[in-house]
């Protein structure tokens, strides 16, 4: 299960998550929805480690991967080797395996500055599922890719088995998750599909 | 009779065909070649300790509190000492004449580096930092795929402005503490015994030099700059 128990997050003044509970099962594809600014980011953030919340509990797996709502390219690495770099020595060979799963794989050899911004999404999100985690966190994944390469390419990640924790203003690819976590306003509902 | 020279004119400006000649002359004797060397030789080590001294501050400026708090008035001291005085003050505490061009210009070239260096630091990417940490990459690939592409363009800067003042104040080093093989060394004799055509020659030779050196730093950088592992 992966669960937070009455977090609450603030920047300054203002205050992003308070007192705020989740659990979803640890298994299949879930996803956040609601409003700019609402906390989607905030929860993926505090979930993958990178933001300390003021108060309250986090019960994550130990090794949580996040796609960032941004690319966070480097643009003096090849495609390849954007995945390359996360890969430990011994998985090297999985590449290809990776980039074609973003269907990238004919821009292998290609700078990020020559990508489309869905083609840069697509690397960025490679990137994330190439490194292994055991949780998957992702931030927009599908920002700039057109419905139906999207709608593929969240199957391909089904069928790694690895649950999944997404946001998205996509109705179409919220619709292919399992299940659905409004963060639009208390009281919190868990629709599942 | 050039009245505003007093018919010294050639003495005071010579003629460029009469300094084209010197050179041609110059450069067909061994010693021109040997000064040349070893000058180039002695600036450009002072140019490369200075340039490792000063990466090496702004690295331990930016990483360790109490460095910076030693190390950024200790440069800034070294920024705003006058050339002159440090040539004088590091031939008298120097062993050998040849090593104050080498001390001097390393002296230069620091402070820029930490300068340009340091400000490369501070400006890297911090939202490429946190990928790092998200994806768990330990200091020696976070050192190679973010801060070093990253300080590059600053460091290759701070070389390009320093290798100037390195040569300049080498080169007036020279001229203060004469080493037996030193382009300075030409330069004050040929000061000395009047003869223009050589002072200009030789500074003619100063200035291709740097030229040389500054074109073959650039294609180095350029090269590292677009090198993909």
């Amino acid at each position: 299960m992966i669960a937070v128990q009455d977090i609450t997050v603030r920047f300054g003044e203002k205050t992003v998550l308070e007192r705020f509970s989740l659990q979803i099962p640890h298994a299949g594809l879930t996803a956040l929805s609601g409003p700019s600014g609402c906390g989607k980011t905030t929860l993926l953030r505090v979930l993958a480690g990178l933001q300390v919340p003021q108060s309250g509990k986090v019960h994550v797996p130990p090794r949580p991967a996040i796609l960032f709502q941004e690319d966070r390219l480097l643009p003096w690495r090849t495609v390849e080797q954007h995945i390359a770099d996360v890969l430990p020595r011994q998985r090297r060979g999985e590449v290809k395996r990776w980039l074609e799963l973003v269907e990238l794989e004919g821009e292998a050899r290609s700078e990020p500055g020559c990508l489309s911004g869905g083609m840069g999404r697509r690397l960025a999100l490679a990137r994330t599922l190439a490194w292994g985690g055991d949780l998957l966190l992702l931030d927009e994944p599908f920002t700039g890719v057109d419905a139906p390469r999207a709608a593929r390419i969240l199957a391909r990640i089904r069928a790694l088995g690895v649950p999944v924790l997404l946001s998205s203003h996509e109705q179409a690819v919220v619709e292919l998750c399992d299940r659905v976590i409004p963060l639009d306003g208390p009281p919190l509902a868990v629709k599942a599909r | 009779m050039d009245w505003r020279t007093g018919g010294y004119g050639a003495l005071l400006l010579p003629a460029p065909l009469a300094v084209a000649g010197r050179l041609v002359a110059l450069a067909v004797q061994p010693a021109f070649w040997q000064a040349a060397g070893m000058s180039l030789g002695r600036i450009f080590a002072g140019f490369a300790l200075g340039a490792v001294l000063g990466t090496a501050a702004a690295v331990a400026t930016a990483a360790l509190a109490p460095a910076d708090w030693v190390l950024t008035p200790a440069v800034k001291v070294v920024r705003a000492v006058p050339v002159a005085s440090f040539i004088v003050l590091v031939l008298l505490w120097s062993p050998t004449t040849g090593l104050v061009p080498a001390i001097v210009s390393a002296l230069m070239v620091l402070p820029v580096l930490w300068g340009n260096v340091g400000k490369g630091i501070a400006q890297t990417d911090g939202k490429l930092l946190e990928l790092t940490r998200a994806y768990r990459f330990g200091r020696g690939k976070t050192l190679r795929l973010i801060y070093v592409p990253s300080v590059l363009p600053y460091f290759a800067s701070g070389c390009a402005t320093a290798l100037g003042l390195a040569w300049k104040a080498g080169v007036a080093a020279e001229v203060l503490c004469l080493p037996r093989l030193a382009i300075g060394t030409r330069l004050y004799r040929a000061k000395i015994t009047m003869e223009t055509p050589d002072l200009f020659a030789w500074t003619v030779t100063v200035v291709v030099l740097s030229f040389v050196l500054e074109r073959a730093m650039g294609a180095l950088f350029r090269r590292m700059g677009g090198e993909k592992a």
